[in-house]
């Protein structure tokens, strides 16, 4: 076993507990080791995408990059980022057993709607 | 420094004859080959590594072009070049290691988004963002340890007296991982010997057995002599006492008082029990004295010279004469290309999967099946070492169901005075996902917060703290390559084959993932393989 995989294993021992399906923080994060809590797009985009594709949707660029969701032509194809975030592309997990279809198409619908613009132009 | 080829980890070989049929092997057919022979003479069983590989003949200064500075790249490095070949070295950090990283006070991090952390731990003080332990049977990892000088020194898996802890178990308080076990053996034992006793049992144990079952479930649950556990001096024995015994006067000890089966169920604290039970977390596990990055270090020392840093390779193209990597500098610009023979790449796959690299389908596909885990550690520095102090707690780790999933003490300086770093957070799955999208100092207040609810010394004694999430680190972008069975069945093979003149080698090209060792027999397996190529007419 990994060593990370330890501590999953341990989160799902823990998980146990009936009453830690209540969300201990207004926006329902960290609410359970292994599923997901948010209620709405916006939260799920902002506690977990935003990890990598950051809070603005710009992605970030180091030795490799996460790919900028701001007016990106692929998300106009409804299914895309649906299928992405459900299965998995690449080095992205995929989350269909963290988050609900629900929460999926949520999330998807809150990118779709928030990024589909231009960046703000920065101070030159 | 000298490296000692003599040491070996296999000592136990009792005929050299034996020796030189399995160096034989290992000549002709790689390390697993020579593994597999090694098991079927019933030596090496514990580990693929088998002391220092040797590869014998000439390369002719054949080149090799290693990408990435981790472990693989500069184990690598080091054995290419003591057989004869020419090696450079690409990688993206401006610092050797890879992974294999501590952050010292002084230190400044800069993460994926633009945020950056000045750590300001004082003197001697560090937090290992990445690797930690290393477990005794990665015999690699401690076989290049030794050659290359690395001091090591005990890693505490287990503390008796650390806690465990639970939101709705025992009113949120901590229990002490010594009470927990003993009450949670103690009640298995005591209900299964009740069983046994009820001759509920009788048509699985059989007249002969029975009687040494009811004797083990007495040495394993801590029983009194009518296999009964409860509070007694049997059970002190194990889970402690409220007034341990002393000397002189009233020094007569008090019973602690035991807790009941239910509540010990109910509690889920005997979950964490089974973590050190794992292989992986068997005693004896060491880390180096002074942080991980003793290690890169330590390579460093040795190989240093063959790196070239802040190198981020953007493109590796193959022809039937050569490899030729494409890269740029992201400290200066500069653009440039480093062509060689043959090229052993050991960058991450959530990295090298967006890179243009002109392999075959087969090695692409494998290249693109695995996705990087989330991983996030935090380490916090308080004024005075108060779980210790106050707490008795000496190294080792406390496990929560809190967000922080656990707290690790520092395993070395006991009893000084003064300041001292622990592992305030260390989660994976949601919830590192969660803390990654935190800003940083979002991160640490929350540890800080939660943590406290375990120890409330938190509070007052609290004064820096470094958050590393691994999707956010800028040369890994994730933790570690998590693969799926079904991924590893149809594409593994074809990530470890050679195509062309390109050969593969990581953490991500192993059956150990998230530890060192496993990149290590990567590159050296990866390395015989080459070599073997190289030499064969
Ligand atoms: C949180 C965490 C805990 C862990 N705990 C343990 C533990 O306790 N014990 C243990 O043994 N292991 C542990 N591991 C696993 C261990 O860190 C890895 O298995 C090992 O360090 C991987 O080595 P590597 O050489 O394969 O990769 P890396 O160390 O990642 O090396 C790859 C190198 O490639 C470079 N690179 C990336 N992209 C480019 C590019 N485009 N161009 C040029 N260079 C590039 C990087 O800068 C890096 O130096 C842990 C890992 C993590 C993240």
């Amino acid at each position: 076993m990994s060593a990370v995989k330890l501590a999953l294993k341990l989160a799902i021992a823990l998980l146990l507990t009936p009453t830690l399906a209540l969300a201990q923080q207004p926006d329902g994060s960290f609410s359970s080791p292994f599923r997901f809590g948010e209620p709405t797009g916006e939260a799920i985009y902002q506690n977990i995408c935003a990890g990598c594709h950051m809070p603005d949707g710009r992605g970030a660029t180091g030795a490799g990059a996460y790919p900028s969701l701001r007016q990106n032509p692929r998300l106009a194809a409804t299914d895309y980022d649906i299928a992405i975030i459900t299965r998995s592309q690449k080095a992205m997990p995929g989350f269909s057993r963290t988050l609900t279809e629900r929460q999926i198409a949520d999330v998807a619908d809150y990118i779709s709607k928030t990024f589909n613009t231009p960046l703000p132009e920065s101070p030159k | 420094m000298q490296l000692q080829p003599e040491s070996r980890r296999v000592t136990d070989q009792p005929q050299p004859s034996r020796r030189d049929l399995l160096s034989r092997i290992g000549a002709v057919a790689g390390s697993s080959a020579m593994y597999l022979a090694m098991t079927s003479l019933g030596l090496a069983a514990e580990s693929q590594y088998s002391g220092p590989i040797t590869l014998d003949g000439d390369p002719k200064g054949a080149s090799v072009l290693i990408l990435g500075a981790g472990i693989a790249g500069m184990v690598a490095a080091l054995e290419l070049r003591k057989a004869g070949y020419t090696v450079t070295v690409l990688d993206y950090n401006a610092r050797p290691g890879g992974r294999t990283w501590t952050i010292h006070g002084g230190d400044t991090y800069t993460e994926l988004g633009g945020e950056t952390q000045d750590c300001r731990f004082a003197e001697g003080l560090y937090l290992n963002p990445g690797p930690w332990r290393i477990p005794y049977h990665h015999r690699g990892m401690l076989d290049y340890c030794k050659r290359l000088g690395v001091a090591l020194e005990p890693f505490i898996q287990v503390n008796h007296n650390a806690y465990l802890h639970a939101k709705n178990a025992f009113d949120g308080k901590p229990q002490r991982y010594r009470t927990v076990q003993a009450d949670f053996h103690g009640a298995v034992s005591d209900l299964l010997a009740k069983a046994v006793n009820a001759d509920t049992l009788d048509h699985t144990v059989s007249k002969d057995d029975r009687e040494s079952l009811l004797a083990s479930l007495r040495s394993f649950g801590g029983l009194n002599a009518d296999y009964t556990y409860k509070t007694g001096p049997t059970a002190s024995a194990r889970r402690g006492y409220d007034k341990p015994p002393g000397g002189g006067m009233g020094a007569e000890p008090t019973d602690s008082v035991v807790t009941s089966a239910s509540d010990v169920l109910k509690s889920g604290l005997w979950r964490a029990l089974a973590i050190a039970q794992d292989y992986d977390y068997q005693t004896t596990l060491f880390q180096p004295t002074g942080g991980m990055d003793m290690i890169a270090r330590a390579f460093a020392r040795e190989i240093g010279d063959l790196i070239r840093p802040n190198t981020k390779v953007t493109a590796i193209r193959q022809t039937n004469q050569n490899v030729t990597a494409t890269w740029t500098d992201p400290t200066t610009g500069e653009h440039g290309t480093t062509t060689a023979d043959w090229c052993l790449c050991t960058i991450p796959l959530s990295i090298l999967s967006q890179i243009d690299i002109n392999v075959a389908a087969p090695m692409q596909d494998a290249i693109n099946a695995v996705p990087y885990a989330p991983g996030m550690k935090i380490g916090l520095q308080f004024k005075r070492r108060f779980w210790e102090q106050d707490d008795a707690i000496y190294g080792g780790i406390s496990y929560t169901d809190l967000p922080i999933t656990q707290i690790a003490y520092p395993n070395s300086d006991y009893l000084h005075d003064g300041p001292g770093v622990l592992l305030g957070a260390y989660p994976f799955g949601p919830y590192a996902y969660e803390f990654t999208a935190l800003p940083p100092a979002e991160r640490i207040r929350k540890a800080v917060e939660w943590g406290a609810q375990i120890h409330p010394q938190y509070k007052a004694e609290f004064e820096h703290g470094i958050a590393i999430g691994w999707h956010r680190v800028p040369g890994a972008l994730g933790c570690y390559g998590q693969w799926s069975t079904e991924a590893r069945d149809k594409h593994y093979k074809n990530l470890c084959a050679l195509d062309g003149r390109i050969l593969l080698a990581g953490e991500h090209a192993s059956y150990i993932p998230a530890w060192q060792e496993g990149a290590l027999l990567s590159a050296l397996d990866a390395i015989t393989r080459l070599h073997a190529r190289v030499m064969s007419p």
